[in-house]
């Protein structure tokens, strides 16, 4: 049983602030972090090997300094990990990173699951593990909180809005992990140490037979043109009289703002 | 965009032909043939164990964008057969962008026996409904539904493809997009379109609520995007409207579709508090004077599908379990609306909270600092205040 | 002199830091609370291999230096003081058997302390020996292929939770601190069993029981070095939980000062943050700058220790500044607090009464002193 999960090293959002200059995110001094959707991907992919043997591999595309995170997903016992670095990546959108993987995957080879966080941290899009399943002409199972391998297939529990599907698709398959699928384990120290001591293998596109048309900012069909801070600072505003004609001024107040 | 069979590795198998949902391939003297009724959807691209079937779609660049015209809107049903009501904003908003734009609306219904909900999908304001009825389109599986609206798409070239950003959305629409290279902007809370170049202009939020993006897709069409549900508009219903009803007919051989749906079970534990993705956190603190009041507090959070929350204070009294507890300490949250009930507002609770969208304090003490945070805020008993704004809630609604 | 940690010291850093700010920090207030042994901690800490740092990696530890186990005691002590404090008294058991231990003993009772599957303790102090170490009156008697152990001793940390302990009894009343003898005892052996768990002004969950020995039978193999060297093992052992103690208090003070540098900066009186205010400023500078000096000495110590160096008086200089430091840190931090820092809402009480501990345990700061100048007028003496 070989699982490849894909992961992305991300900003801590919740450290993240905007520069009111230039409308910007700034990234100084915000700590970088795996993904946490890609923790839950990777312990579902690592318990999955412990069940069935097998190997881990993880992989993600991103800057010379994302090795940091996969470090991490060896400390949590991921088998190998490969780095996809190359200029000639930056700037991918979600369809152009969906293709890059696609293609790396393929390098890979020989798998029987591809697992990803459920969505990025940073972007929020859950675009890019549909869209490897569809490079790769794989069924894709979405929002997952359980699975199974039986067999040549995968069973899997999804979380909806407000139900749950268990659905069954044949190997290999794409699976985005929900944060309730498990609680991804807090590697030991020993661990830590050794992943450390680990080679990580550096790709570029070239030695993925990745066509530099359909990557990067070339081949990638979205372009950002703005960013800003959202505003919901404003002036906070007293309602007056008396507890009927209060509530009745709040709830036409939060009517109109369409949170009732 | 093109598509074509690569003779020399085609064996005649025929799963392309099970595969194909407009029955578009026939096999001719051992090898695999499309049809003028091709669309294009790419459905035996995946199905051939042979790699032998190739879609060609135009990269970015080589799109003539001037072939694409119109808006459509993917259609989402609930699980009691209605049309969702993501779906109806979707043609509230829609219809706006396409007036603006002098292009149609077109609302693209897979399911099966939907024929009613086309129907009123005029009176929503839908020019054009395309009805795609087939018994393996009757719950919502990514294969069928990529492979069936990757063939309308390519076959009528919609300028603009809109779908709600639910789990069925999030999951079709990236799946669509990475099979006709088109770009795809998810979860947008604000679209509009420039009447000049004809884009749309798509805001969403990233970085964890952060900052605000606006994306374009300048080069590839259609332009999709997902849109966050209960942000948009309804459409207002016109009685007597009808919508122009195309039926699509489809062939799905079930045995080609690669997921199955085993199970549907319905959630009994979303009574699971979970504050941080509650949009509405009604939250009690010490002026409820007595654990048995956090009832009141349930009653409107109920009366809002809201999750309740809890001050330090009262944790640590014992009057609720801890989870419920926002602040430094507790849980950082940042819903849509935040009210605050006899919360006095304590430096390590406004921590926890402060970033909501909308916050409503409701506190005695007209200096309590959970004032300086709010939004909005009423001062008086939170006895008397929170019992009236539940009727009010309640009387709102009935109208 | 280097000043900085290697890059494996700073990767198990790195992970403490993350385990006490997601983990043990937001639920320390209500680890002491409960009035419980602090079980879901010490898993988690175990399960970091935290508790085998300074065994060496044969017996199943990472094989870290002292000053590599005295920073994470002082990370953990800032997360959850508790935690850091079991942590600590962990040690006291772990490092007589690493220092006296012969193979044997290693092997049986290291890999199970360094995995943290058992909990250690040290057991010394009794009604009538405290500061008072050599008074020890737990007697022990060779009886067959059996040392036969009598007597009680109280305030024992981690006692009646942890699994294996090192007790100072005495085999020779007669020859005084000469007949003291260090044994190797476990939870279960006829005779041994713990009575009561001390109530304290703070660290309500640590375990502070009474170990109770009524004929306890110590097999033979269990004494630690040498009949009559109990002593010079109770010695060691405290010279080294001096620094653990040390580091502890700095730990604490850390917390304090964090909890209160964040407060001055959200607590508007006057129409301005009270950081603003002079009064608070020099505070805060005076706690940090505190909190630095005792900082260093610790790591010193530790360094010192590591080197193979002397290191008891530097670790008493540590112990000693570092207790009474964080004692004025931390009431200063109430302070800053002003009226909300007198409450149970946040934290800093705790600290506050958490800090005197440090100025009692493992010898008092009038001990610490007596150690202090004991060696200098040693180092100094006129001839």
């Amino acid at each position: 049983m070989n699982v490849i999960v894909c992961m992305k090293q991300v900003p801590d959002t919740s450290e993240v602030r905007i520069d009111p200059e230039t409308n910007t995110i700034v990234r100084e001094g915000v700590p970088s972090i795996i993904n946490p959707f890609d923790e839950n991907a990777i312990e579902a992919a690592v318990q999955l090997v412990e069940e069935h043997g097998g190997k881990v591999t993880v992989i993600t595309m991103g800057p010379p300094q994302a090795e940091q995170a996969l470090r991490e997903a060896l400390a949590m016992g991921a088998d190998e990990a490969i780095l996809l670095s190359d200029r000639a990546l930056a700037a991918s959108d979600t369809l152009a990173t969906s293709y890059v993987l696609s293609c790396a995957i393929r390098r890979i080879g020989d798998y029987d699951l591809i697992l990803c966080g459920k969505q990025a941290f940073d972007g929020d899009t859950a675009q890019v593990p549909p869209g490897i399943a569809e490079q790769l002409g794989l069924p894709q199972i979405t929002y997952v909180i359980g699975l199974e391998v039986v067999g040549d297939k995968v069973r899997a529990r999804r979380l909806l809005e407000g139900r749950y599907e268990v659905v069954e698709a044949r190997m290999p398959a794409v699976l985005t992990a929900d944060k309730h699928m498990n609680e991804p384990r807090r590697p030991g120290l020993k661990s830590v140490l050794a992943a450390k001591k680990k080679e990580i293998p550096v790709w570029d596109a070239a030695g993925c037979d990745i066509q530099v048309s359909s990557c990067g900012l070339e081949g990638s069909p979205t372009r950002v043109i703005r960013t800003f801070a959202p505003s919901h600072e404003h002036e906070g505003e007293m309602i007056e009289g008396d507890p009927r004609d209060a509530a009745c001024q709040l709830v036409e107040k939060l009517a109109a703002a369409k949170l009732v | 965009m093109a598509i074509y069979i690569e003779e020399e590795k085609c064996t005649g198998c025929g799963l392309c032909v099970a595969s194909c949902p407009y029955g578009a391939i026939e096999i001719v003297e051992s090898k695999a043939r499309f049809t003028d009724d091709c669309t294009m959807c790419g459905a035996c691209v995946s199905a051939c164990p042979q790699g032998a079937i190739v879609l060609e779609m135009p990269r970015k660049g080589e799109v003539d964008t001037s072939q694409y015209r119109d808006l459509w809107v993917v259609a989402e049903t609930t699980p009691e057969g209605d049309l969702a009501g993501v779906t109806i904003e979707l043609l509230g908003e829609g219809r706006k962008l396409a007036d603006e734009l002098d292009a149609q609306v077109a609302l693209v219904l897979m399911g099966d026996e939907v024929g009613e909900l086309a129907e009123k999908a005029g009176g929503f304001g839908a020019d054009t409904v395309y009805l795609v009825s087939h018994p393996s389109l009757k719950q919502y599986r990514t294969g069928p539904y990529a492979d069936v609206l990757c063939g309308l798409i390519n076959k009528h070239k919609p300028e603009i493809v809109l779908f709600g950003a639910t789990s069925m959305g999030r999951d079709l629409a990236p799946r669509v997009a990475a099979r006709i290279k088109a770009g795809l902007t998810a979860d947008c809370t604000e679209l509009s379109v420039d009447p000049e170049t004809r884009l749309l202009h798509q805001t969403r939020p990233a970085f964890g609520g952060n900052i605000m993006a606006t994306i374009l897709c300048e080069y590839t069409r259609p332009q999709m995007a997902t849109v966050r549900p209960r942000v948009m508009d309804r459409a207002q219903w016109q009685e007597g409207r009808e919508a122009d009803i195309v039926e699509v007919p489809v062939d799905i051989d079930e045995r080609s579709v690669a997921t199955k749906i085993v199970e549907v079970i319905a959630d009994e534990g979303a009574g699971a508090v979970n504050l941080q993705d509650a949009e509405i956190i009604v939250s009690g603190g010490r002026g409820l004077g007595a654990p048995e009041h956090f009832a009141l507090i349930q009653e409107l959070a109920d009366t809002l599908g809201a999750t309740v929350g809890a001050s330090r204070a009262t944790v640590d009294a014992g009057w609720i379990p801890a989870y419920h507890q926002v602040g430094q300490t507790g849980k950082t949250v940042k819903p849509k609306l935040y009210i605050a009930c006899g919360i006095s507002g304590a430096v390590q609770h406004l921590a926890g909270m402060s970033s909501s969208d909308c916050i409503v304090a409701i506190n005695k003490d007209p200096d309590a600092p959970i004032f300086k945070v709010a939004h909005y805020g009423i001062v008086g008993d939170l006895f008397e205040v929170v019992p009236e704004l539940i009727s009010a809630i309640n009387e709102r609604r009935g109208q | 002199m280097d000043f900085a940690f290697t890059e494996d010291q700073e990767l198990i850093f790195e992970a403490v830091r993350e385990l006490c700010d997601e983990e043990l920090k937001p639920k320390a207030d209500e680890v002491d609370r409960a009035g419980e042994y602090p079980w879901d901690s010490v898993r988690q800490i175990a399960e970091m291999d935290l508790f085998g740092i300074p065994v060496p990696e044969e017996y199943g530890g990472l094989g870290m230096d002292v000053l590599t186990w005295a920073v994470v005691g002082e990370l953990l002590s800032t997360g959850c003081t508790t935690t850091g404090a079991v942590y600590g008294a962990h040690m006291l058991a772990v490092y007589p058997i690493l220092e006296f231990g012969t193979d044997e003993q290693k092997e049986k009772y290291l890999p199970p302390l360094a995995t943290g599957e058992k909990i250690g303790a040290f057991g010394l102090t009794e009604p009538g020996a405290g500061s008072d170490a050599g008074a020890v009156s737990t007697r022990a008697e060779l009886v067959g292929d059996h040392y036969v152990l009598n007597g009680t001793k109280i305030f024992i940390s981690n006692g009646g939770d942890a699994e294996t302990y090192v007790v100072i009894a005495n085999l020779h009343p007669e020859k005084g601190t000469r007949g003291l003898c260090a044994f190797i005892l476990e939870k279960g052996m006829e005779g041994f069993s713990f009575g009561k768990n001390e109530e304290k002004m703070a660290f309500h969950s640590l375990s502070n029981r009474e170990l109770v020995f009524e004929d306890a039978q110590v097999p033979k193999e269990n004494l630690l070095h040498r009949e009559g060297r109990g002593f010079r093992v109770a010695m060691t052992t405290l010279a080294l939980g001096r620094i653990g103690m040390a580091i502890g208090a700095v730990g604490l003070a850390q917390a304090a000062f964090d909890a209160a540098i964040e407060y001055s900066q959200v607590r508007e009186q006057f129409g301005q943050k009270i950081s603003e205010f002079e009064a608070i400023q020099f505070m805060l500078a005076d706690m940090a700058t505190e909190i630095e000096m005792a900082r260093l000495m610790s790591y010193k110590a530790a360094w010192l220790k590591d080197q193979g160096g002397d290191f008891e008086k530097t670790a008493a200089m540590a112990k000693v500044y570092a207790s009474e430091m964080c004692s004025r840190v931390t009431s200063k931090a109430v302070q800053i607090h002003g009226g909300y820092g007198y409450t149970t809402d946040y934290p800093v009480e705790r600290y506050m009464r958490e800090a005197k501990l440090f100025e009692i345990v493992e010898g008092t700061s009038e001990i610490q002193r007596l150690v202090i100048a004991n060696r200098l007028l040693r180092e100094n003496r006129l001839s």
